[in-house]
């Protein structure tokens, strides 16, 4: 990987990302053997620094970390204080003088990794970005879905929910496409992103159309705050049209899987039986790659640090 | 008789008014801070100072017709007497100051204040705009025939766009009856809330909040069909859309009092200037695609554009190191006016004598201003320049304190050479 962050999936080569994901396919094997390779990050410090609270991508990354042997540091920053940019510039500041070698990065702005990787020494990787990008669950994505179906390329993939506000959708959508897979957002317009064809996938409004012979169905998380009348008129009415069920799920293929990024909303966009059912949804296994995918990449970053050291 | 020591004749120039047509090789003699004559043969009065233009051009100072100063309550970003600096240099005389200052310029001894603010610099006039609502809150209608006889020359609430219908045909009918304009900050509030960047492919992938570009149109559409219903006068400010402007050309053949400006970056950049989340290019209305960048331009040469403005916003770092959402918009113009607006001659979309129309003459008409010609009599404010000097802007080291420009790095041919300020030389 020829870049010194990971700040998102945009831009990044095919190789790049094949690269990626069949390192991270070594850590899923030495995950599961129970070894761990604590010498590979030994004396490097990474920081998780979370300006938004996420208690499961911050656990991955410490679980990433910590296994190859990081000193690992949370930080949690409020956003709530008056002058939200000070922090943020100033925190660059003080994570320069800490000598931060990696540096994770969870914020609700939008560009705000991009703009603290101008300013700091360490590694940044984004770990979800406003409406931006969150690259590490789009890697663990490929993962699970290649995984589960030994590609990505020709697979109908669909991205079902609020696609306009999901920084996990876009950094999905610019990853399976470089991968050749085909890829559907389905949402109702007013929870799709203009121009949203002019990123390479097809917008369908209609549940029964969009997931017609997908290989993948892939559900976001619905903020509650969207549906009081806002964008969507009323948490039932999402569900009767966009929520996922076993009816809508028949339109996919008999093999399709049903993934999730979580935390999820049981009731509003997926009925818990479908999130639950051990053959068709792949939930847990996301989880699961999301570390090795975090290992894969720290690996790589800190490798190319060495490099320019 | 020997002439007093004020009296300067600067000769070898090609003297440029677009008020009057003028454009030969010749010279001008200034003489009490007043252009006492002019022409191709003008013979040098005993005790003149001479001053050699080396051929260099010579037109009016230039009339700024949308300036955001930082007096008064924002005078850590920029003082009067700061932005005077970027003005001389930029060849600019005369500047027509925004009221959505702290506080807002709604009462009348502020438009006296500012007035005296702009003398006391010796460099430039300020002329105020009067807040079209008591501070600038777009509610209750501002005193404008109070504000006028101070020496408001239009009413605005600046920044803020007139959302409220009500208001706006309320404003534009009591305008009216004191012979003045109301300049609208053309974007619907509501559609505009939130947003960041136009919306479009660009905003999508940077994951940033948009504003349709139709946001323009819409409240062009709307306050052009005020103006009708009121007869009153409207004027647009910084119009950057296609769509807005094909609004105010048909509007104008049907004789409705309708005006507008545009800025330099309208016409100068499209919203890949953006790139990765540069905050210098985040102004409002936000730069558009390049359909409406080149619809700007169209319109800067068939007449539909009525001026040119800096649209002059001074932001300090703070307002600007932040996450692109959360950052100030606006960008600082006065020193790159010129040079900016130069490109499109260079580029032959308009002649010379059209550039500097659209950024004298033209400009101070729509005030009511007498600046902005070199009709002999008027005070001798005069811009030298050179229309081929290459010179580039380097944010940081651009006059006066703001340094927020979004041409940075920008190479530019046309500098100014020199300013005189009622015959006072004031840069060069």
């Amino acid at each position: 990987m020829a870049h010194r962050h990971l700040l998102q999936i945009e831009g990044l080569h095919p190789q790049q990302i094949e690269a990626m994901l069949d390192l991270a396919e070594s850590y899923v094997l030495l995950n599961r053997s129970g070894k761990t390779q604590r010498d590979l990050l030994r004396g490097r410090t990474l920081i998780n620094l979370f300006f938004e609270d996420s208690t499961r991508t911050r656990t991955s990354f410490e679980l990433a970390g910590k296994r190859l042997g990081a000193d690992v540091i949370n930080m949690s920053v409020s956003t709530s204080s008056v002058n939200k940019g000070e922090t943020l510039l100033d925190t660059a500041a003080t994570l320069n003088a800490m000598m931060c070698d990696l540096l994770v990065v969870r914020h609700d702005q939008s560009g705000a990794p991009n703009l603290l990787a101008q300013k700091v020494d360490a590694a940044v990787i984004n770990a979800g970005d406003g409406t931006h990008e969150h690259p590490t669950q789009a890697l663990l994505d490929a993962l699970t879905i290649r995984r589960r179906k030994g590609r990505l390329e020709g697979l109908i993939v669909a991205i079902c929910g609020d696609v306009l506000h999901s920084r996990v959708a876009r950094s999905n959508i610019h990853l399976l496409s470089a991968m050749g897979a085909i890829v559907r957002v389905v949402a109702p317009p007013t929870l799709i992103p203009a121009e949203a064809a002019r990123l390479g996938v097809a917008v369908f409004h209609d549940m029964a159309k969009g997931l017609a012979g997908a290989d993948v169905v892939m559900m976001l998380r619905v903020q509650r705050e969207r549906m009081n009348g806002g964008l969507v008129p009323s948490a039932r009415e999402y569900f009767h049209f966009f929520g996922l069920d076993f009816d809508k799920l028949a339109h996919a293929k008999k093999d399709a899987i049903v993934m999730h990024p979580g935390p999820m909303n049981r009731g509003v966009e997926i009925d818990s039986a479908v999130a639950d059912d051990p053959v068709r949804s792949v939930i847990k296994e996301q989880v699961e790659m999301g570390v090795a995918v975090r290992m894969a990449v720290l690996d790589i970053l800190a490798r190319e640090n060495r490099r320019n050291v | 008789m020997s002439e007093p020591l004020n009296s300067v004749l600067i000769e070898n120039v090609r003297l440029l008014d677009p008020a009057s047509g003028l454009d030969q090789m010749g010279a001008l003699l200034v003489q009490h801070g007043v252009i006492a004559d002019l022409g191709a043969a003008l013979g040098r009065p005993d005790g003149v100072a001479v001053f050699d233009g080396k051929g260099a051009v010579l037109c009016p100072g230039l009339v700024d017709m949308r300036v955001e100063l930082g007096e008064p309550g924002g005078e850590f970003r920029e003082t009067v007497a700061s932005a005077a600096l970027a003005a001389s240099a930029g060849g600019i005389t005369t500047v027509a100051a925004l009221p959505d200052s702290m506080p807002a310029i709604d009462d009348p001894a502020l438009v006296r204040l500012l007035r005296s603010r702009g003398e006391e610099t010796g460099r430039i006039t300020v002329l105020p705009y009067g807040a079209a609502t008591r501070g600038c809150r777009g509610e209750e209608m501002a005193e404008f025939g109070l504000l006028r006889e101070a020496g408001a020359v239009a009413f605005t609430d600046g920044a803020r766009a007139i959302g409220n219908s009500r208001t706006m045909r309320t404003a534009l009918a009591y305008a009216a009856g004191f012979g003045a304009m109301v300049v609208q900050h053309p974007e619907d509030p509501e559609l505009a809330r939130g947003g960041a960047v136009t919306q479009g492919e660009l905003a999508t992938r940077l994951g940033l909040p948009g504003i349709p570009a139709a946001a323009e149109a819409i409240l062009v559409a709307r306050d052009i069909r005020l103006a009708e219903l009121t007869g009153g006068a409207v004027h647009f400010a910084h119009v950057s859309t296609g769509e807005a402007l094909a609004l105010i050309r048909q509007a104008k053949a049907r004789g409705v009092r309708v005006s507008c400006d545009t800025a330099p970056p309208y016409f100068d950049l499209n919203e890949t200037a953006i790139g990765d989340y540069r905050t210098y290019a985040k102004l409002s209305p936000p730069l558009r695609a390049e359909a409406d960048r080149l619809a700007v331009v169209a319109a800067l040469a068939d007449g539909t554009i009525d001026a040119i403005a800096s649209d002059h916003q001074p932001r300090d770092a703070d307002d600007k190191r932040l996450p692109f959402a959360q950052a100030a918009s606006g960008g600082v113009g006065l020193a790159t006016l010129l040079g900016v607006t130069l490109a499109q001659v260079h580029s032959g979309q308009i002649s010379l004598m059209r550039a500097i129309e659209l950024l004298t003459c033209a400009p101070a008409r729509l005030l009511g201003s007498s600046a902005g010609t070199l009709a002999k009599g008027s005070p001798a404010d005069l811009c030298l320049l050179d229309p081929e000097r290459a010179w580039q802007v380097n944010v940081g080291n651009l006059p006066g304190k703001a340094q927020n420009s979004p041409f940075d790095g920008r190479a530019l041919e046309g500098r100014v050479l020199g300013t005189w300020k009622a015959g006072q030389r004031v840069f060069g």
